[in-house]
């Protein structure tokens, strides 16, 4: 199998908590690139500078043009979908939100297949709607690899529900056990 | 076992066929926005008409000639607010506003203007500034159905909560309200604040100069083009601009990597705007010339 080269993580209701677990877990030794989609009210500058005092890897809300780099987590800005282009710099836009959300989980993860292709592995974590779901589906239609929380351990079951409906899963577990998960997939 | 892939070279070439149908058949040149918004689009058009593929797609504009309508709206997704980002209406307001002020006549191009929310916020902020009557907005787009309803200033009642709340976050200093009437599920802005606009069909890849502004507003368009095609709409800029005028780009968007940088220097840097410099740099960049 591929090796993974990037992972994925999407998440809305309960998100800043699980992703400050999952991200202090990593392992800091991880080269692959993150990308991260939480939908927050307050802006991604703020969820960025919050979620760096508790993660492994550097934590950086994401400017348009900049390049997506490995060991980094990047954070997709408040407002606007974040997406790849093909020479793997992020571009964003401002389209119609999707699932009344932008940034878009479904948004980022269709773009990061695109992207990556089976080198990647989608995450959906807590939340209340059902984006992400489609976005997961595209990751699977890749080959990539698709990762849920199990819906009973979560905050907000509906995110990762729809994801396991829509898309199904590789792996699906309580958020404790993704990031072990994570380590052994990307450095083994 | 890896599952069965879209086939991404595929739609590469397709993607490639269809941005030169829609160049050599109808004049609008895509070949240099940014790829990765520009393929969701078309794929939403696909998905939108039952096409299937965008080869389908291509095949009906180039044979059906009212299909070149539906392509431009779904590639030109214009999503607006009213007074959106108030923060930087306000900086408008106490740092531009004064400075327009000192002109007899001033000089407006909002580039890009959608369905007109970021104009008809404008010409709010020059009315109670007191400089509308000597204000002249140029608004253009290059989507002619987006100009149509720019003029018309018809837009979904559920809107106009967010933007009130927008426009009183900006300084406003009445109630929104008193710019529209509310009918149904629509509210209409009074034609009043349309009398100094111009709207007209301008396309940044293809067309030049046309004006000598005061003010260039060009918010959340740049996004969406690759890195040449902002440096010669920057440039573009730049050489639509008085020296001293002021520039105001998307919360997201930079001048600090295009060559023309060196001609602005940031009022507020955050905010996003800038002021094109009263005496030329050493070398001006002319890709836009």
């Amino acid at each position: 199998m591929r090796r993974p080269e990037a992972i994925v993580i999407g998440c809305s209701k309960g998100g800043f908590n699980a992703l400050k677990l999952l991200l202090g877990a990593l392992d800091p030794q991880l080269p692959q690139t993150v990308l991260v989609c939480c939908h927050t009210a307050s802006g991604a500058g703020v969820l960025a500078g919050l979620l760096a005092a508790h993660s492994a890897l550097p934590v950086i809300e994401v400017g348009e043009r900049q390049p997506a780099s490995p060991g980094i987590v990047h954070v997709a800005p408040g407002g606007y979908h974040l997406l790849l282009e093909h020479d793997r710099h992020f571009a964003l836009s401002v389209d119609e939100p999707v699932c009344f959300s932008r940034p878009s989980i479904d948004v980022l993860f269709g773009s990061a297949a695109d992207t990556y292709h089976a080198a990647l592995i989608g995450v959906v974590l807590t939340g209340a709607n059902r984006d992400g779901a489609d976005g997961l589906g595209q990751i699977r239609a890749h080959g990539g690899i698709a990762v849920v929380q199990a819906p009973v351990s979560a905050e907000a079951a509906t995110m990762p529900q729809a994801a396991l409906d829509i898309a199904g899963a590789d792996y699906c577990l309580p958020l404790e056990q993704i990031a072990p998960l994570l380590n052994r997939l990307c450095l083994t | 076992m890896p599952a069965p892939q879209p086939d991404a070279e595929l739609e590469q070439i397709e993607l490639d066929l269809f941005v030169q149908a829609l160049k050599r058949r109808h004049g609008h040149d895509f070949s240099q926005y940014a790829q990765a918004s520009l393929i969701r689009r078309v794929r939403q058009l696909v998905h939108a008409h039952h096409c299937g593929s965008i080869s389908a797609l291509t095949t009906r504009l180039l044979h059906e000639p009212d299909f070149l309508t539906l392509v431009i709206q779904g590639l030109s997704v214009p999503v607006s607010e009213m007074f959106r980002d108030p923060p930087v209406f306000s900086a408008l307001r106490e740092h531009v506003l004064p400075i327009l002020a000192s002109y007899p006549q001033i000089t407006i191009w909002q580039a890009g203007c959608a369905h007109g929310q970021e104009v008809y916020s404008l010409a709010i902020l020059l009315e109670e500034a007191g400089l509308y009557e000597r204000s002249h907005i140029f608004a253009t787009d290059f989507n002619p159905d987006a100009l149509q309803r720019a003029q018309e200033g018809i837009y979904p009642a559920r809107d106009a909560q967010l933007w009130s709340r927008n426009y009183l976050l900006a300084g406003g200093r009445q109630s929104l309200a008193s710019y529209y009437s509310a009918r149904y599920d629509f509210i209409k802005l009074d034609q009043r604040l349309r009398r100094h606009i111009t709207f007209a069909d301008h396309n940044l890849v293809t067309d030049k100069v046309f004006c000598e502004a005061h003010l260039v507003l060009c918010r959340n368009v740049l996004i969406y083009f690759s890195n040449p095609l902002q440096n010669r709409t920057l440039a573009l800029f730049r050489n639509s601009l008085v020296r001293g005028g002021h520039l105001c780009l998307g919360l997201r968007e930079s001048l600090d990597f295009a060559p023309t940088a060196v001609d602005f220097t940031a009022v507020d840097a955050n905010l996003r705007l800038y002021r094109r410099n009263s005496q030329p740099s050493s070398e001006e960049h002319d890709e836009a010339a």
